[in-house]
C-alpha cells in the first residue's frame, strides 16, 4: 500500500501519457474527423511529445514543477480548444500541490478537483454537454469517494481512471452543445468525444503508473 | 491533389516568410513565435489591433495589417487557432501604451487561446479588450452550440475598427466600434466543392457534382443543408434571405453589400452574384452605399461564396473611407 506519490510518480504519468497519446494518435483523430475537424490526436501528441522530450532534458523538483512543465508546454504547443484546456487543467494541478514532495489521497484528489474545476471555468462546459468535462467530473467524483473510504493513493487513481473511462464511453449517445460538434447538433450522437476519450487515457496513464 | 508547397509541415511557415518579402514596406514578420506586426509598430500613442487565427484564410489577416487597419496579425497553423505563446508576444509588441484590442473570431479553440493571451498581457500591464466576432447566420445561436461563428463580417470590424484606432480613438471607443460593426452584419456562405488541408491531403468533405452545401463555414465544417445545384440567382436569394431576416433592415437603410469569395470561385462569378444581390437589396428598399467584393476571407482553394451586409450609420460609412494601405486594401492613400 503506496500512502503517497512522489515527484518520480509525476515524471512517469507524463512519460506514460505521452505514450498513450502517441499510440492512439490515430484513434483520438478519427474521432475528431467524425464530429471536429480531425486533428485532437496530432494536436495532442504534438503536446505531449513535446512534455517528453523536456522531461529527457531536465527533471522537475516537484510533483508541482512538473504538472506546471506539462501546463506551459500543452499551452504553446497543442492550440484548437485541447491547449488551453488540458494546459489550465494541469495549471491548476500545480497550484493545488504547491511546493509539496509527496501527495497523499487528500492532495491527489484536491489536484484532481482543481484541474476538472479549471477545465469548467475555462470551456464554460457542463456535465453532459458531450465534452472533456464528461470523464473528468466522473473521475474526480469516484476519488473524492475513495478518499472518503480511506483509499490508498493507487487506488483513488485507480478509481478515477475507471470512471474517467466510463464517462467517455457515456458521452457517445451525447449530442454535443459545447465546441465545434455542436454545429451538428443531432448529428453529434453516436460518436464518442474526443476530449473525453483522451482525458480517459491521460487518466489510466497516471493510475497506471501510480 | 496537387498543390504548390514544398512540404505540408512548413506550408505556414514559408508562406509568411514570401509575404514578408513581398510587403517588407507594410510588415515585418517575427519567425518564431510566428507573427507579422505593421512596420514601425508600436505607433506612439495609438491603440493596438491585433488579430489572428488559423491560417488558411488569407489574405485575413496578415494581408490587413497596415496603415489604418491592423497592427498585428498572429497565424495558426492551417485553420487552427494560434498559441498564447505567439499572441502575447505580438500583443506585447503592438501596445504604445493605449491598450490592444483583440479581435477574435468565435470558434471555441480561438476564444480560449486569445483569453489565456489577454490575461497573461493583463498580468504584464497591458489593456486588453477583445471583440468577439459572430456574423453567420448559418449557425442557430443558443444555449445549445458554441454559438455563432466569425466569417466575412471579420474583414469589416478589421477595417473600421482600424479605421477608429488610427483616427486616434481610445482603447473603449475602437472596442465599441468594432462591436458595433459586429452587430449590424451578418453573412451566409455557400459551397460548390471541398478544400484540401496540406497535412491532411483529401478533402475536407465530399459534395457531387450536382449539390451544393448552404451555410458553409470557412473551414469546411458543415452548412445549414445540402441542396441540388441552382443557378447564381436562386442561391444568391437563398444565402440574402437569413440575412436579411435576421439583420430586420427597414427600407431607406444604408448597407454594405460585401460578396466574398472562398478561394476558388472566379472574380467574373462573384460579380454574377454581387449583381443580383444588390438587385434583391434594392427590390427591399435598401441603399447600397459602399460594396466590396472579392477574396477576401478564404477557406483555401474552397469554390464559393459568402454574402454579407454590413448596416451602416454615417460614421461607420466614414470609417470604411478612411485612408488604408494594407497588401489586400488599400485605398485614400
Amino acid at each position: 500500500m503506496r500512502t503517497t506519490l512522489d515527484t518520480e510518480w509525476a515524471i512517469a504519468w507524463l512519460q506514460a501519457a505521452a505514450d498513450a497519446v502517441a499510440e492512439h494518435r490515430v484513434e483520438l483523430s478519427e474521432l475528431d474527423r467524425a464530429i471536429g475537424d480531425g486533428d485532437h490526436g496530432e494536436n495532442l501528441d504534438r503536446g505531449f511529445s513535446a512534455i517528453a522530450a523536456k522531461l529527457r532534458e531536465e527533471a522537475p523538483a516537484t510533483p508541482g514543477a512538473a504538472f506546471k512543465l506539462a501546463a506551459m508546454t500543452l499551452m504553446s504547443k497543442v492550440g484548437g480548444a485541447a491547449g488551453p484546456l488540458y494546459g489550465t487543467a494541469f495549471l491548476r494541478a500545480a497550484t493545488a500541490v504547491g511546493e509539496a514532495t509527496e501527495l497523499d489521497p487528500v492532495l491527489l484528489a484536491g489536484a484532481l478537483t482543481a484541474a476538472r474545476d479549471g477545465v469548467v471555468l475555462r470551456g464554460k462546459a457542463e456535465p453532459g454537454d458531450k465534452t472533456m468535462v464528461d470523464a473528468w467530473t466522473p473521475a474526480v467524483d469516484a476519488a473524492k469517494s475513495a478518499v472518503a473510504a480511506g483509499a490508498d493513493v493507487t487506488s483513488v487513481l485507480a478509481a478515477a481512471a475507471a470512471a474517467a473511462e466510463a464517462g467517455a464511453t457515456a458521452t457517445d449517445p451525447l449530442t454535443a452543445r459545447k465546441g465545434r460538434a455542436s454545429y451538428l447538433g443531432e448529428r453529434s450522437a453516436g460518436h464518442r468525444d474526443p476530449g473525453a476519450a483522451s482525458s480517459a487515457l491521460i487518466l489510466r496513464a497516471a493510475a497506471d503508473t501510480a | 491533389m496537387k498543390k504548390l508547397i514544398n512540404d505540408p509541415k512548413s506550408v505556414v511557415d514559408e508562406s509568411v516568410q514570401g509575404f514578408g518579402l513581398a510587403h517588407a514596406d507594410l510588415v515585418s514578420v517575427n519567425p518564431d513565435p510566428l507573427f507579422v506586426t505593421r512596420s514601425g509598430a508600436p505607433v506612439p500613442g495609438k491603440v493596438g489591433l491585433l488579430s489572428g487565427g488559423g491560417s488558411g484564410h488569407e489574405p485575413l489577416h496578415a494581408g490587413y495589417v497596415g496603415i489604418g487597419m491592423l497592427d498585428a496579425a498572429v497565424p495558426g497553423a492551417v485553420f487552427t487557432s494560434p498559441t498564447p505563446d505567439q499572441i502575447l508576444p505580438a500583443t506585447l509588441a503592438v501596445d504604445s501604451g493605449a491598450g490592444v484590442v483583440h479581435i477574435v473570431k468565435n470558434y471555441t479553440g480561438d476564444v480560449l487561446n486569445f483569453e489565456m493571451a489577454a490575461e497573461l498581457a493583463e498580468a504584464e500591464g497591458v489593456q486588453v479588450r477583445t471583440v468577439l466576432v459572430n456574423d453567420d447566420v448559418a449557425v442557430e445561436d443558443s444555449l445549445y452550440t458554441a454559438g455563432r461563428r466569425g466569417v466575412g463580417g471579420t474583414v469589416l470590424v478589421e477595417k473600421i475598427a482600424g479605421a477608429a484606432a488610427e483616427r486616434g480613438d481610445g482603447l473603449d471607443a475602437v472596442t465599441e466600434i468594432g462591436r458595433r460593426v459586429n452587430a449590424n452584419v451578418r453573412t451566409m456562405g455557400v459551397a460548390l466543392a471541398a478544400c484540401t488541408v496540406p497535412h491532411a491531403g483529401v478533402p475536407s468533405f465530399e459534395l457531387a457534382d450536382n449539390e451544393v452545401e448552404i451555410g458553409i463555414g470557412i473551414h469546411g465544417e458543415p452548412g445549414r443543408h445540402r441542396i441540388a445545384m441552382e443557378n447564381a440567382d436562386s442561391i444568391t436569394e437563398r444565402l440574402l434571405a437569413p440575412v436579411l431576416a435576421d439583420l430586420q433592415l427597414q427600407s431607406g437603410e444604408k448597407v454594405l453589400l460585401f460578396v466574398n469569395g472562398m478561394g476558388g470561385t472566379p472574380l467574373s462569378e462573384l460579380y454574377i452574384v454581387y449583381r443580383h444581390a444588390a438587385a434583391v437589396l434594392a427590390e427591399a428598399g435598401l441603399v447600397i452605399e459602399r460594396s466590396l467584393v472579392g477574396n477576401y476571407i478564404t477557406a483555401l482553394e474552397m469554390q464559393g461564396c459568402s454574402i454579407s451586409v454590413l448596416r451602416l450609420d454615417d460614421e461607420l460609412t466614414a470609417l470604411w473611407d478612411a485612408p488604408v494601405n494594407t497588401a489586400a486594401l488599400r485605398w485614400g492613400i
